[in-house]
């Protein structure tokens, strides 16, 4: 339930007793005299914690782990975009620029062309073009770089080309939306394992945008640092909760259909698809008055695992037909779980979402909350359905409100040489 | 020619000044090509290739070119010229430590050789294209054709696109000129080494 559960996959203690000295190898001793004072510290740390930490504290490993995981590449040219299936990395940030006034299409062609150059060397590990600081490039990190394209950004090359449900969602009444933080014409999402790589590929990005662009807002997110989970744990986000329990498992059948369109929910455009971005503030400070059992009645889950109410493990299905001793169901009907659960199997998103953690306001102690990120072929059919259900009633919208919100298309990968949204221009 | 050229770390209006009066417009544009490089046949170049090319974007004046080309064969080849239609005039330059123990830009004596079975290194602060009397802005994205002559009289031509930086600050004037204060010793103010400002960016 607790850290105990994360077993570092490393050499134990073995038969050392709790306060026995430790044979590290040379090697170690050469490295480490920074690592080790940090190690004592954070045992110190886990003794102050308190009871519940004796088993992290025990698990600790006997010396600190020489893996070294920078070396890792998402390739960037491909029939579709990196950093959308791709299992999310610890890092993330979003961008939105807006085109300045009057920019032609040849303009935008010229820069998609410079930030796809850019994105391919630097996903690879490689100093971009004209890079001032190449030894910031080398830790790629699994680093990603999504485009997406807002409204003004198709209308300045193909207005023709744009999807229907490329433009902002209809007005929600929870919604507190800040300019901002909403609309843009086009994304940048940078991903990466490591914060350093995802800074550089965004400096990197800007001064070659900063011709043709302005930056209308930036959105920082984190999840859990590589290596802290095993791959492929469902996130949490700052309110506790295991988020993203129901997500299509990348690389299905499901996330296929989900993401990339089929059937009756064609993708705009092949190996394309859209992503909403929603900043959603969680009010910390109000989550604190309540208790457990109304925390885990809000969503329908429990907090320690993600299982629903009805179930123990985290991906049991719900059952929404369970109802407690005295006639009440075990899953609220206005429960996140329930309200956010379609009847129609197609309204079905693809989330990516990452916290984030800004500096509080004057005389508050978090500014925190939620970079939701969700994809599907069609805003309409699949996000917006589901949208409207949580607006009608959800009780985690106590606690969270949407301030900002953007929608873009995301348009196919490109081939070496190419360049990404190439094809509008054909 | 001996003129010799310095970097301005001050004077970087001044120089752009003498860019603009100087500079006639040239008759030709830069027409698009393709971003790969054209060898042509029977000569040297043909063991040429280019990688990385890029080109500072700059509004009006001089500004740099920069890459690295590779020399496949077992000769070394001698780069003695090269041209843009996007400039009425292109240099060879060096770095060299001038008298005064500043660094100094000025045409590379007898031109670039690429050794045989290595590589040039053309980048900001050090070997690069010197362009001058840019016929048109430069803008970023933009692609500029570059041909370079060489010694056997073949020629190597490469494209290059040009990016939005902002170091490079290829603005030159001539020794003694504009009344610089570039020649002080180094270390007597911290002006010398101080990133001046330029105001002749994008």
């Amino acid at each position: 339930m607790t850290a105990g559960d994360h077993q570092p996959a490393g050499p134990t203690a073995g038969s050392d007793g709790p306060g026995a000295p430790r044979k590290l190898p040379r090697r170690g001793l050469l490295f480490g005299g920074a690592a080790a004072g940090l190690g004592a510290l954070a045992a110190a740390g886990a003794h102050l914690a308190g009871a519940g930490a004796q088993d992290a504290g025990k698990s600790a490993p006997a010396q600190p782990a020489e893996s070294v995981h920078g070396g890792g590449v998402v390739p960037f040219y491909g029939a579709r975009q990196a950093g959308i299936t791709t299992a999310a990395q610890a890092h993330g940030v979003f961008v939105a620029l807006d085109l300045l006034p009057g920019t032609t299409r040849a303009k935008v062609r010229a820069l998609l062309r410079l930030l796809s150059d850019d994105a391919a060397n630097l996903s690879a590990g490689k100093p971009a073009l004209a890079d001032t600081e190449g030894e910031l490039a080398q830790v790629p990190a699994r680093l990603t770089v999504t485009f997406g394209f807002g409204p003004g950004l198709v209308a300045a090359v193909d207005p023709a080309r744009a999807p229907g449900w490329l433009k902002p969602l209809p007005v929600f009444s929870i919604d507190r939306l800040q300019p901002g933080f909403s609309d843009g014409d086009l994304l940048l999402q940078i991903c990466a394992d490591d914060p350093l790589t995802v800074a550089h590929a965004q400096r990197m990005l800007l001064k070659d945008s900063r011709s043709f662009a302005t930056v209308r807002w930036v959105q920082t997110g984190f999840r859990r640092s590589y290596g802290s989970e095993k791959p492929g744990t469902t996130m949490r986000n700052l309110f506790g909760q295991v988020d993203g329990t129901s997500n299509p498992v990348p690389d299905s059948t499901d996330s296929e259909r989900v993401v990339w369109g089929g059937g009756d929910i064609p993708a705009w455009t092949d190996n394309g698809t859209s992503v909403v971005i929603r900043r959603i503030t969680m009010n910390l400070d109000k989550w604190d008055e309540v208790d457990r059992v109304g925390r885990e009645e809000s969503v329908g889950r429990r907090l320690s695992n993600g299982a629903p109410l009805t179930g123990a493990q985290e991906h049991d299905e719900p059952d929404f037909t369970a109802v407690s001793k005295l006639g009440f169901p075990v899953i609220s009907d206005v429960s996140h779980l329930r309200r956010a659960r379609p009847e129609d199997s197609s309204q079905r998103i693809f989330r990516r979402a990452y916290n984030y953690d800004a500096a509080p306001g004057a005389g508050g102690v978090s500014d925190s909350g939620l970079i939701f990120v969700s994809y599907q072929a069609d805003v309409d059919k699949q996000f917006t359905p589901i949208q409207r259900r949580l607006d009608e009633m959800d009780m985690l919208n106590q606690w969270t409100t949407p301030i900002g919100s953007a929608v873009f298309a995301i348009p196919p990968g490109c081939r070496e040489g190419g360049f990404v949204g190439e094809s509008l221009f054909a | 020619m001996s003129k010799k050229l310095m970097y301005p770390a001050l004077s970087v209006l001044a120089a752009a000044a003498l860019a603009l009066t100087g500079c006639a417009p040239s008759a030709s544009t830069p027409s698009p090509s393709a971003s790969t490089a054209v060898a042509t046949p029977t000569s040297a170049s043909a063991a040429l290739s280019v990688s990385q090319p890029w080109v500072k974007a700059a509004p009006s004046g001089m500004t740099g070119g920069f890459g690295v080309i590779k020399n496949t064969s077992g000769a070394d080849i001698t780069v003695t010229g090269a041209s843009t239609p996007a400039a009425r005039m292109v240099e060879l330059h060096e770095t060299v430590a001038g008298s005064t123990g500043a660094m100094q830009m000025k045409e590379k004596d007898g031109g670039f050789v690429i050794p045989a079975g290595g590589e040039l290194t053309l980048e900001p602060g050090a070997n690069h294209l010197m362009l001058m009397g840019l016929a048109e802005p430069i803008t970023a994205g933009t692609e500029v054709a570059f041909t370079l002559v060489l010694a056997d009289g073949g020629t190597f031509e490469f494209s290059a696109v040009a990016k939005d930086f902002s170091g490079a600050n290829e603005n030159y004037v001539e020794e003694g000129g504009a009344g610089m204060s570039h020649g002080q010793p180094s270390g007597t103010t911290g002006s010398a080494t101080s990133s001046a400002p330029t105001p002749t960016s994008k």
